[in-house]
């Protein structure tokens, strides 16, 4: 460390030559900020806000690969708004996204409950273990889910029909699909979201606990009163979370259907926005229509951050 | 670890009963532990046994012996060890290139005076919140005005510094560079450079370490911006070569989830040294978040 800053003190202190240097360092140090931060910014630039901007002109345009347009105005969003496939994906995205947040978080909380137990023994052992699907690829996931829910050789087919109830075509059904696009989306994320809670309420002073443990609370209700309560903040973080992360779903339908290609089935059945929005910009090379569905996707993304912004503050202002 | 155990413990009598862990609660967490894992080792099982068996009724629960014979046919379909490669060149510098441009513009953004500063950082702020995902059609036109598509640098270029890294280490550099040792180190005639590779960055490289990570696994595991950029199999990350692997399915039925397993391999060795630290990342970021 020494030797590196040695030449520097020298250089102050010689006279002549250096004068000029020491003004130029003057001036590189004054940039110095802006270099730090440019990194971001460039890129941000370049692979962000401009693409941004662009895919609202792109909207307005026939383009197809070859980089042929035609201005369309605004036709492809009166195509988007009467296509029946961006309803039925819109749905499927909304339906997936229903099945998997809500018992995600219900468990989530209940392990986070938990594990917050004071003397809970090996607990780095099982924060660990609830977040191995997380470092898990969605695509793998998606394949191991596919095969243990196979019509023929399916693991869950075999209990079922051990249970006397017939095999069940999940990938063929709307429901069966979403049901175990869902299920793939909730084990790679309930143990990132159980953490989050406990980390909370880990906040929350232990002798509330204790005191309504003293005053004859049982377990249920210290979750009810005491647990629920003071996660609400980040309860409603990991909902909008879990809902812009939801917008985005697209590996799990492109995978899960091998023989679907890129609509998930036959009746786009579990077609979602995003894969919907891939389909038709790169399987299509509709690029102009693929943009109206992304900023269609843009729009919901607003909404959803309009709607945090105002629980947030409401529940901001709720507390002194 | 935990050195009070229930029956030692040093708290009141009273306490004891209401504090001693439920055996439900051992039962709940098993069972927890058992739908996390059993999925990666049911990936490992049909990795490792042939066609037959990994499609007959009951299943069998066991490994079996197939696994080289698997292997082989998944390094004879696609260029899958290529595919690792590119997958650890891509997360590393993804993983390296955000611990330490996050924590370079954190430390500005922390430490700095310069005009424009709050500004620029709400920018950051605010950027958050957008997910890149919804400009990918004019992504792929810069990518292939620049000549980048079906090469590694598409990837890697755009994933190099993010706003939630920017944000996460300036955090952590208000709360652990003190403004004395600063003045201190000018005094000395240090530049600014210097104070932050010699002095700050060295004090947050914990958080910078936590941030690579997040980064490296992440970049691994990502399959949307791959699967659009990358069109030769040379080119293929792990879960590009997945999906390769999928369309072969007439080869072997257990040739994905064979590839799948090799996939995520790496990752899991890596899980068991670092999951801890993972841990405490995410733990941690609620506290700010």
């Amino acid at each position: 460390m020494t030797t590196t800053l040695s030449p520097a003190t020298s250089a102050g202190t010689t006279r002549g030559p250096s004068r000029y240097r020491h003004v130029q360092q003057g001036v590189r140090e004054r940039l110095a900020p802006y270099g730090y931060v440019a990194p971001f910014f460039v890129l941000f630039l370049i692979f962000g806000l401009f693409p941004l901007l662009f895919t609202f002109y792109v909207a307005l345009f026939d383009w197809d690969l070859i980089g042929e347009r035609h201005f369309v105005g605004l036709d492809n969003f009166s195509e988007l708004v009467h296509d029946p496939r961006f309803w039925g994906a819109l749905r499927n995205t909304f339906s997936i996204w229903v099945l998997s947040t809500v018992p995600q978080l219900l468990i989530a909380l209940g392990l986070a409950h938990v594990l917050n137990h004071v003397r809970l023994r090996a607990a780095t052992l099982f924060r660990m273990s609830v977040l191995v699907p997380y470092v898990t690829s969605v695509a793998a996931t998606t394949i191991v889910f596919a095969q243990l829910f196979d019509r023929d050789y399916g693991m869950l087919n075999w209990f079922l029909e051990l249970l006397g109830f017939p095999h069940v075509d999940f990938t063929a059904s709307v429901w069966g699909s979403h049901v175990m696009i869902a299920l793939m989306i909730a084990w790679r994320w309930t143990g990132y979201n159980t953490l989050l809670y406990l980390a909370s309420l880990q906040t929350v002073s232990r002798d509330l606990f204790e005191a309504a443990a003293m005053d004859g609370a049982n377990s249920w209700q210290q979750f009810r009163h005491i647990t629920i309560p003071s996660l609400r903040p980040i309860i409603v973080f990991t909902v909008v979370t879990s809902t812009i992360f939801g917008l985005q779903t697209f590996t799990e339908p492109l995978l899960v259907n091998p023989v679907g290609g890129l609509t998930c089935g036959a009746a786009r059945q579990c077609q979602t926005l995003t894969l919907f929005l891939y389909e038709q910009a790169f399987g299509r090379f509709h690029f102009g229509y693929g943009a109206a569905v992304a900023v269609a996707l843009f729009v919901m993304v607003v909404i959803v951050a309009a709607i945090n912004y105002l629980l947030v503050t409401r529940i901001r202002s709720e507390r002194p | 670890m935990n050195p009070a155990s229930p029956t030692t413990g040093r708290a009141p009598r009273r306490r004891r009963s209401a504090n001693r862990v439920p055996i439900t609660v051992y039962v709940a967490l098993g069972a927890m532990v058992f739908f996390s894992v059993f999925p990666l080792y049911w990936m490992f099982v049909v990795a490792t046994t042939d066609s037959a068996t990994a499609t007959s009724l009951p299943p069998h629960v066991l490994p079996g012996g197939n696994f080289l014979h698997l292997a082989n046919l998944v390094f004879e379909t696609v260029p899958f060890v290529q595919a690792l490669v590119n997958s650890v060149i891509i997360s590393t510098t993804i993983g390296v290139g955000q611990a330490v441009l996050c924590a370079l513009a954190g430390f500005a953004f922390a430490k700095l005076q310069f005009p424009g500063r709050n500004t620029l950082f709400l920018i950051v702020v605010l950027t958050m919140t957008v997910p890149a995902q919804l400009a990918i059609i004019p992504q792929y036109l810069i990518m292939s005005q620049l000549d980048w598509v079906d090469t590694l640098q598409a990837v890697i270029v755009p994933g190099l510094v993010t706003a939630f890294g920017i944000f996460w280490m300036r955090q952590h550099m208000v709360g652990t560079l003190n403004d004395e040792l600063m003045h201190a180190a000018r005094v000395d005639g240090a530049t600014t450079w210097q104070i932050f590779w010699r002095i700050a960055f060295p004090l947050v490289r914990p958080a910078a370490f936590v941030l690579g990570l997040f980064g490296f696994v992440n970049a691994w595991n990502d399959f949307l911006w791959p699967f659009i950029v990358l069109k030769s199999p040379e080119q293929y990350t792990a879960q590009i070569a997945i999906k390769a692997l999928q369309n072969n399915r007439d080869i072997d039925l257990g040739l994905a989830m064979s590839g799948s397993f090799l996939a995520t391999l790496p990752l899991l060795v890596l899980f068991v040294f670092v999951g801890r630290r993972l841990v405490q990342g995410i733990m941690e970021g609620a506290f700010k978040g």
